[in-house]
Parts: structure tokens; sequence; C-alpha cells
């Protein structure tokens, strides 16, 4: 199960054949086991890693540092919940440290982006203070270097 | 006018009379071609992992550009030593027992120079690496061939070894996990041959390089064997199991007598192994295993992969239980090894090297390195399959003309 995994988190376009071979199972096994795991959201969805910078759309993102006073009984789940629910929110957090919620957003323009932190974030209950800092730039994301240089610098034939 | 010189004749004849390598010429046509995906790479596709690339740049920094003790460095030596230890139990000593060569070929190369005399017979499983016989050579040695192929599973066998011992042998030469054939041998084979080259009063240089990339069973190390360690040289590095070819840092292990012989040849020729390298090798021995595990398991799901595409492009080819190459027979398109490399590369542009360069018993079969990435894979079986159709196609024709075949299909002419 975690070699099936460990394929589709760095090939989403792998077919159940393909994984068949690399693994040395049978296809409709597993088959099975990844639907299995999309039934037991284990498997919560494939994505395309896109670098947004080359399409030239303009784009910001920034990361969002909050702090919370805890609600008894449910903690900080209800105040995170109002936060993820925006469809603006990237990832939301739980952090240990200086702050209780990273919250990464992305907005069209920094206007959006200091829009939604005043008027959405900073008025919710319980939301003592944010701090926002918006990303320069994206070397790395979800463990892809986003532009590589190094290449195949191998001879073509060898002994 | 000045008479010139014919460099022929001054060329020391032994060095003269060696052929050159067989890859070179393959090496040559895919240099000067483009759009070529080649399966003909004999060393990882990973850069060499971040950690120990980063360490040896701080090494840099910190100053460490001198030479080190002609053993190499200690600290290094007693990581050697406990990776030894800790996976064969075969202890050696960091002190007196081991030495840093650069890379496996300077290990191999002094090993047989400190034993030779000229006429001394060593033998060698063959096909293997294209190294051996060159270097035996120059040592003033002869090779003897053991004659392995894929009816044994490439394995030397003790039978093999019995019957080509001459008074004149002294040496027995292993190489397993191979290069080319990918096999590995059975702890029950090398018992077999440790008893035979104890009777016989061998001493066996054991190249174990490909060591770690062991996919069916558990690698034995030969001085691991019963009566062996003082009878074996080991040699081993870095270059494939950390993806560090290019570093040149290696190791030979035994008997301390023998060393200090080894390593006479190696203070007055290569002094040291570079240091930077040795501190990068202490890094991959200190930090390396995860990085190195994840990278055999990526050959793994390869194997896999290029045993499936063999079987589906109707090449038989032996099940290769470590290393990164598979052999792939190819007798039934009727060509010989070396016209079925060149013709491969010359039609759809794909490198392999000819079973052939590594000696007769290649033959028939061609070496694919399946260190490449999965997408190279895939392009390269694309072409080879389109190569194969077009090659079974003409042999239909050619030698089946009474074998009545239906109508071909208007899109399949084009391509046959």
């Amino acid at each position: 199960m975690k070699e099936i995994l460990e394929l589709l988190q760095t090939d989403a376009r792998l077919t159940p054949g393909q994984i068949a071979v690399l693994l040395d199972r049978d296809e409709e096994e597993v088959a099975c086991k990844i639907k299995e795991m999309e039934e037991n959201k284990i498997i919560l969805g494939y994505f395309t890693l896109i670098n947004w910078d080359k399409v030239g759309e303009e784009m910001v993102s920034a990361i969002i540092e909050v702090k919370l006073s805890p609600q008894r009984e449910v903690g900080f789940d209800s105040v995170a919940e109002r936060i993820y629910r925006f469809p603006e929110v990237g990832s939301v957090r739980l952090m240990s440290g200086a702050y209780d919620l990273a919250v990464m957003i992305n907005g069209r323009t920094m206007k959006e982006v200091a829009h939604f932190v005043s008027h959405k974030l900073a008025t919710i209950e319980n939301v003592i203070s944010t701090c926002t800092h918006f990303v320069l730039k994206t070397y790395k994301y979800h463990g892809t270097i986003l532009e590589d240089n190094e290449s195949d610098r191998r001879l073509v034939v060898t002994p | 006018m000045t008479a010139t010189v014919n460099w022929q004749d001054r060329i020391n004849p032994v060095v003269r009379d060696i052929p050159p390598s067989g890859i070179r010429r393959f090496f040559d046509l895919a240099t000067e071609m483009k759009g070529v995906v080649s399966l003909g790479v004999g060393e990882p596709d990973f850069v060499t992992p971040w950690h120990i690339r980063e360490a040896c740049v701080y090494s840099l920094e910190k100053g460490y550009t001198m030479y080190t003790s002609n053993n190499g460095l200690l600290e290094l030596r007693e990581a050697i030593a406990r990776d030894l230890a800790e996976t064969y139990r075969v202890v050696y000593n960091p002190g007196n027992e081991i030495l840093i060569t650069v890379g496996v070929s300077e290990g191999l190369d002094l090993a047989l120079r400190t034993l030779l005399s000229p006429g001394d017979e060593v033998l060698i499983p063959e096909p293997s690496y294209v190294s051996y016989a060159p270097c035996i050579t120059l040592a003033g040695g002869r090779p003897v061939y053991l004659k392995t192929s894929v009816d044994n599973g490439f394995q030397v066998t003790a039978e093999m070894v019995e019957k080509a011992v001459t008074p004149a042998t002294k040496v027995l030469l292993l190489c397993y996990p191979n290069n080319p054939t990918g096999a590995t041998i059975s702890r029950k084979n090398l018992l077999e041959i440790a008893e035979v080259a104890i009777a016989r009063d061998l001493v066996v240089i054991s190249d174990e390089i490909y060591e770690k990339l062991t996919y069916i069973g558990e690698h034995t190390c030969v001085p691991s064997l019963p009566g062996m360690r003082d009878r074996t040289i080991l040699l081993n590095g870095f270059s494939k199991s950390h993806a560090m070819t290019g570093w040149r840092v290696g190791y030979a292990a035994g008997n301390p007598d023998f060393i200090a012989a080894m390593r006479k040849i190696h203070q007055y020729t290569m002094l040291c192994a570079p240091i930077t390298a040795q501190m990068a090798a202490l890094e991959a021995l200190k930090n390396g295993k995860s990085q190195m595990k994840k990278m055999v398991e990526q050959y793994s799901r390869r194997r896999r992969l290029v045993l499936h595409a063999f079987r589906e492009m109707g090449l038989p080819c032996f099940e290769p239980g470590g290393a990164f190459y598979a052999f792939p027979e190819i007798r039934q398109t009727g060509l010989s090894s070396e016209e079925f490399a060149e013709q491969l590369l010359k039609e759809v542009k794909v490198a392999v090297v000819p079973g052939s360069a590594f000696g007769q018993q290649g033959e028939g079969h061609i070496r694919c390195s399946y260190a490449a990435s999965i997408d190279d894979l895939n392009e390269a079986f694309k072409r080879m399959k389109l190569f194969l159709k077009r090659r079974m196609g003409r042999g239909i024709v050619l030698k089946g003309s009474f074998v009545k075949t239906g109508p071909v299909p208007e899109g399949k002419l084009q391509s046959l």
C-alpha cells in the first residue's frame, strides 16, 4: 500500500497497470487497493503541479500567522473551520510556537489579499492578531524544484 | 629535416597489442547523434545525493585540500570497517587491512600488479567487465575465461574453476552482482568455489562494487565465507551505491602484508585518493543509508519494468538479480550483437552496448542499463519495439516465403 502511494505521489498519472509492473503485482489487485484508498479518503485527490509564474498569470500568495484564543470544548477547531471554508485559503495548519494557525492564501492582487485579511480573517471572533508575509519567490514546492538546472550530464555510452 | 618518429615501434608491445574497447566505437557513434535515448550508460542516473555534495563543499571551505596518508583518511577506513562488520560480519583492522584507492579500477590494478608474475594465469568469468582482461595483461598475467551463459544464470561454478585450474593459475577474479549480465551468485555456489580456491591455493579478488544493488536474496560477501577472509582481496567503492562515479573513490581490504605491498605501488604512483572525494565518501557512509535505499528501490522497480518490456517485445531475458543491467538475447533477429546495437542506434536512436564488448560469451546479447528515468526507459522500449517489428517483419518475408500470412493492413505496411 505504501509503495503504491509513493508512486502516485510522484506521478499521479500512473495507471494501475503501470504500477502493477513496477511493483510486480497483479493489475486488478492494484486497482482495488487504489479504489479502497480513495474510498477511505487516504487518497484525497490527484493534482497537477503548475509553475504559475511561467503562465504569466498575476498571482499573489501570502502566509499569515494567526493568533487565536481557544474556545471551550472545540479548542481551535471551529475557528480553523471558519477560516478554511474560504475558497481563497490554500492551507490551514495548527502550529506549535509563537502563533497558532499558519494560513496560506492565494489571491490575484496584493489588494485582494489585504482585503481578505482585514475584512474577513481579522474580524473573526477569537482571532487575536494576524501577521501577513507575502511570498516573493517560490524555489521548491511539493518536493519539486521549480527551475532545476541539473540535467543528465553523463556520457552517452560508458562501460 | 627531422625524421618522423614511428611511435608504433616505440610503444611497449604489450600496450600496443591490447585491442581498443568495443564500447569506444559506440560511444563515438552515439555522441555524434542528436536525440539519442541511452541505455548504454554504466553509471547511476542519479546525481550524488545533496548531503554528500554539501559536505564536500564544506570540507573545501574548511581548507581540506591536502594529501592524506597513503592509506587514506583513518576515519573513512574506520567507517568502512564498521560497515563491513555490521553488514557481513567480516572484521578488518582499519589500521593496516584497508587501503583507500582511486575507485575499484585502481584497486584492481594494484591487486593484479602486486600478485602477478609473468605468465601467471587469472581466471575471470566471461562475459565480464571490459577492464579485467586488459588489466591482467598489463600486469604480465594471462586471462583465462570461465565461460558462463544464460543456462547457468551467468554464474561461475566450482566445476568450471576446477576444470580451468593449471599449475600456472594464481588468481580467481569474481564480480557479483555482475556487469554486464546483472547476475548474482548463490551462496551455495560460492561455498563450493571457496572449497576449490582453498584446495588449489588460489587468491580470490572479489569486485563487489554492485553489492548494495541486490534485489533478489541477500548478497554474500566473499571474505565472509569460511576460510576465505585471508585469501580474498575485497574491492569495493561508492560509485554505484551512492551515485558517486566521478568522485573516483573506493577501497581494497585484505591481509595486512598484501595491503602493505599494494600500498607500495599506490604510494609511488598515486600517493593518495583525492581528499575531497574521501570526505564525500565518509559522509556517504555516515549519513547516506536512507538515500541509498531510495535509489535501490527505484532501480528495483525499473528492473521489473525492463523485464516486462522485454517479455512484451519477445526478447528472452534472464532475470537479473543485481546491478542495473539487463542482458537480453537478440539471436532470433539474425543479427550479431554488434550489428543489432549499431542498427538500433542508427535507425531508432537507442544506444545499448553489444554483448560482445564483454567477451565472446556476450555475443548474441545486448547490455541495457536501467539506470535511466522511467520516461526514458519507456521511450527507449517504444523505439525498440518498432525496430524489432521491422526486423521480424523482414524475417518473415525472407525466411517464410511459404508461410501464408493474411493481408497486411495499410498502416502496418508503412512501418514494415
